[in-house]
């Protein structure tokens, strides 16, 4: 009910938490709070809260590249979080999750695959990123992008002795040397607003997600809603994305 | 952090927390009793008197008593009646004849004249069964349809502080904001007006603070 | 992880320093989670668990609605990062007794009469695994259920105790689970002291099986303090 309160008031240039059109509710960012991963990370935007925690494993590489290791990024939209979560198996939502924000991290090569070879075409380290989200206040996939890169930058990797993963004792960091920034702009009649809280989510009429690298050049754009936008819109959409991710990117360590 | 006197903290009890003997009377809302002990259920304020024992609680939805006037929404048409949100587990029945004075002819009207979906009401809780079957009437003095605005949902239990002594502090909130208000027991609260913000932030700010000492003057602040 | 030859008790102490009858650093918080009607977590040492409550809210499928009194579900689950190999999302067979282990150690310190047709649904998630998962579980769900206002007999705590290289002990860490003679899981009613969970694995003695349960009732004692000494506080917190 207070969707069209917020309507309202994006009508005449102001938002539900007098925030500006272009400013992101508070961010806050904790590393290597899960002992058990070999990287986490906690960020809270706004209410919206979510942890991301990095596992490595040991595996068979793909067959198309088999001196690289390989990322899997997954995302649990777990029913704690929202009266609106059901239990089971990931929903188109967590599954489109998911994806955007492994082509984020992907294509912008973050992640030095190459780097985790053991040994070619037999063994390699599987990076897995587990996204689970505890409170969805809203724009869950730029708090599970910057979860997912805080958590790999504080990621180190395990020893290997006699063939087994020795957790615990760590060696090095994981070769991250790139910090993609995800920045979701909402597009209301002809205003755009960035990271919409739950009840501008419900009144937006669509959204563009752009991943952004540290040389301002894009790596993922993913069209979001159902409704549609002009060529134009795209442009614009861009920049703003590009200026907020820079001042995103500052945050990250 | 607002400074709390001792006696409003040590005043909140826990579930299963022993408040007093029942010594004759009536447990109402909020807590129960075993043997002749009675215990709170709820995490909340006890409140005792020589007549009733019960327990105000800090948090909980919403569940009907009859009686209760609640602001409900309309969510679907029916054939003779309507079906009323009114923020509870349990959906409410408003029948054709609490909602309409006149006879209506159900063949030839379409019913959504009077109340479509989406409306917002304020209306009387009449019945509840055993299973929590529910139906409001509008026949009840000072029932409407509450025409535009939007609504907000609060902590049912905090309504009486967002209403006051004999509707002070809404009142305040009304005349400061020229905003009109209507507040349900069921923690829903009916708000129209250009300074919808200002009064928004004063309800919600009641809510949050409810049981500190100096509320009232802090609200007469904030609104100007 | 699996049993070693490492012994559990070294110069009359635990690997981890501790004294037999002492529970691992202890923290609870409420109203962590806005989007519920009640949330808690709960550490006890490297053990981390966060529980919501949604509800009570209309319960689908209809079929499903009980007439007469409401009903509640649970849902215990592992985060794929709470273990040290990491665990597949979803769940497998222990998640599933253990959710219902966890739902009936809750149900009879609620008033579900209270709400026919309705359903109180309440989960937990463990965010970082290092033994005693289940109890750990189980106090944060219900903090969450005393947050949410939904009406209640008493909270329920627990804890968990056992047998490591013969000596009794309390509130295993995940290497003494591994390593134990004996694992005992325990909740009890804080006030009324009822006891609503009780789970071994190993073998115990009759007159073990007494110690080990005053052990626990004692511990739980202590956690049911904390319990509602979080919950005041939220009171306090403006």
């Amino acid at each position: 009910m207070q969707e069209s309160y917020a309507l309202e008031l994006i009508e005449k240039n102001k938002r539900i938490d007098q925030r500006k059109f272009d400013d992101f509710r508070k961010i806050v960012i904790e590393q290597g709070i899960i002992k058990k991963a070999e990287g986490s990370a906690r960020v809270k935007l706004g209410e919206t809260e979510i942890i991301a925690g990095v596992k490595l494993n040991i595996g068979e590489p793909f067959a198309d590249t088999p001196d690289e290791g390989i990322l899997i990024v997954n995302t649990e939209f777990t029913p704690l979080a929202s009266p609106d979560f059901e239990s089971g198996p990931p929903g188109e939502d967590a599954v489109e999750l998911s994806r955007v924000v492994d082509r984020g991290i992907r294509e912008s090569k973050c992640i030095e695959l190459e780097k985790l070879c053991i040994t070619p075409s037999e063994k390699v380290w599987c990076v897995f990123i587990d996204i689970h989200i505890i409170n969805h206040r809203g724009n869950l996939l730029d708090c599970a992008a910057l979860a997912a890169i805080a958590a790999l930058l504080n990621a180190k990797m395990p020893k290997i002795v006699d063939e087994k993963i020795v957790r615990g004792d760590y060696e090095k960091n994981l070769p991250v040397v790139a910090k993609p920034v995800n920045v979701t702009v909402g597009k209301v009649g002809d205003k755009y607003i960035v990271d919409p809280t739950l009840e501008e989510e419900a009144v937006l009429d669509s959204k563009l997600s752009i991943s952004v690298m540290d040389d301002d050049g894009i790596c993922a754009l993913q069209k979001q809603g159902r409704h549609e936008f002009d060529v134009a819109d795209i442009e614009k959409m861009a920049d703003i994305a590009i200026k907020k991710s820079g001042e995103i990117r500052k945050l990250l360590k | 952090m607002t400074e709390m006197k001792k006696e409003e903290v040590a005043e909140v009890v826990v579930p299963g927390e022993f408040i007093a003997e029942k010594a004759g009377r009536k447990v109402g809302k909020g807590a129960y009793y075993e043997a002749e002990k009675v215990f709170a259920e709820v995490l909340g304020i006890p409140r005792t008197d020589e007549n009733e024992i019960f327990v105000i609680p800090l948090s909980g939805v919403y569940i009907p008593d009859i009686g209760d006037k609640v602001v409900g929404t309309i969510t679907t048409v029916e054939i003779s009646g309507w079906m009323v949100d009114v923020n509870s587990p349990y959906l409410a029945f408003l029948p054709l004849s609490e909602g309409v004075a006149e006879f209506v002819d159900t063949q030839r009207t379409d019913i959504s004249r009077f109340f479509d979906v989406g409306d917002f009401i304020f209306c009387k809780i009449s019945k509840s069964t055993k299973n929590k079957t529910i139906q409001v009437s509008m026949r009840a003095i000072g029932s409407r349809k509450l025409l535009s605005g939007i609504t907000i949902k609060v902590t049912p239990s905090k309504i009486p502080r967002i209403i006051g002594k004999n509707g002070s502090m809404i009142s305040l909130i009304k005349e400061k904001t020229g905003c009109d208000i209507t507040a349900g027991q069921n923690g829903v609260v009916w708000i129209r007006g250009v300074d919808k913000a200002k009064a928004i932030e004063a309800i919600l700010t009641i809510e949050r603070e409810s049981h500190t000492i100096g509320l009232t003057e802090k609200i007469e602040k904030m609104l100007g | 992880m699996a049993k070693t030859d490492e012994k559990m008790i070294v110069d009359n102490k635990r690997i981890d320093g501790r004294g037999f009858e002492d529970t691992r650093p202890v923290t609870m918080e409420v109203e962590v989670v806005n989007r519920a009607t009640g949330s808690a977590i709960v550490q006890f040492g490297g053990t981390q668990a966060i529980s919501s409550v949604h509800g009570p809210r209309e319960l689908f499928p209809r079929w499903m609605q009980e007439s007469e009194t409401g009903i509640l579900r649970c849902r215990y689950n592992m985060a794929p990062f709470s273990v040290e190999d990491r665990k597949s999302p979803g769940p497998d067979r222990r998640s599933v007794e253990l959710s219902k282990v966890a739902r009936l150690a809750l149900e009879p310190a609620l008033f579900l009469e209270d709400f026919p047709k309705a359903t109180i649904d309440v989960f937990i998630e463990i965010l970082q695994a290092d033994g005693s998962t289940r109890v750990t579980g189980i106090n944060a769900a219900s903090l969450a259920l005393a947050d949410a206002g939904v009406p209640m007999k008493d909270l329920v705590a627990a804890c968990s105790v056992g047998k490591i290289d013969g000596q009794l002990v309390v509130d295993l860490n995940g290497k003494e689970d591994n390593n134990s003679e004996i694992d005992l899981a325990f909740a009890i009613m804080g006030t009324k002291k009822k006891v609503t969970l009780l789970q071994m694995d190993g073998i115990v003695t009759r007159s073990e099986l007494v110690k080990l349960v005053k052990l626990a009732e004692q511990t739980c004692e202590r956690i049911y303090n904390l319990q509602k000494k979080t919950l005041k506080e939220k009171f306090k917190r403006v």
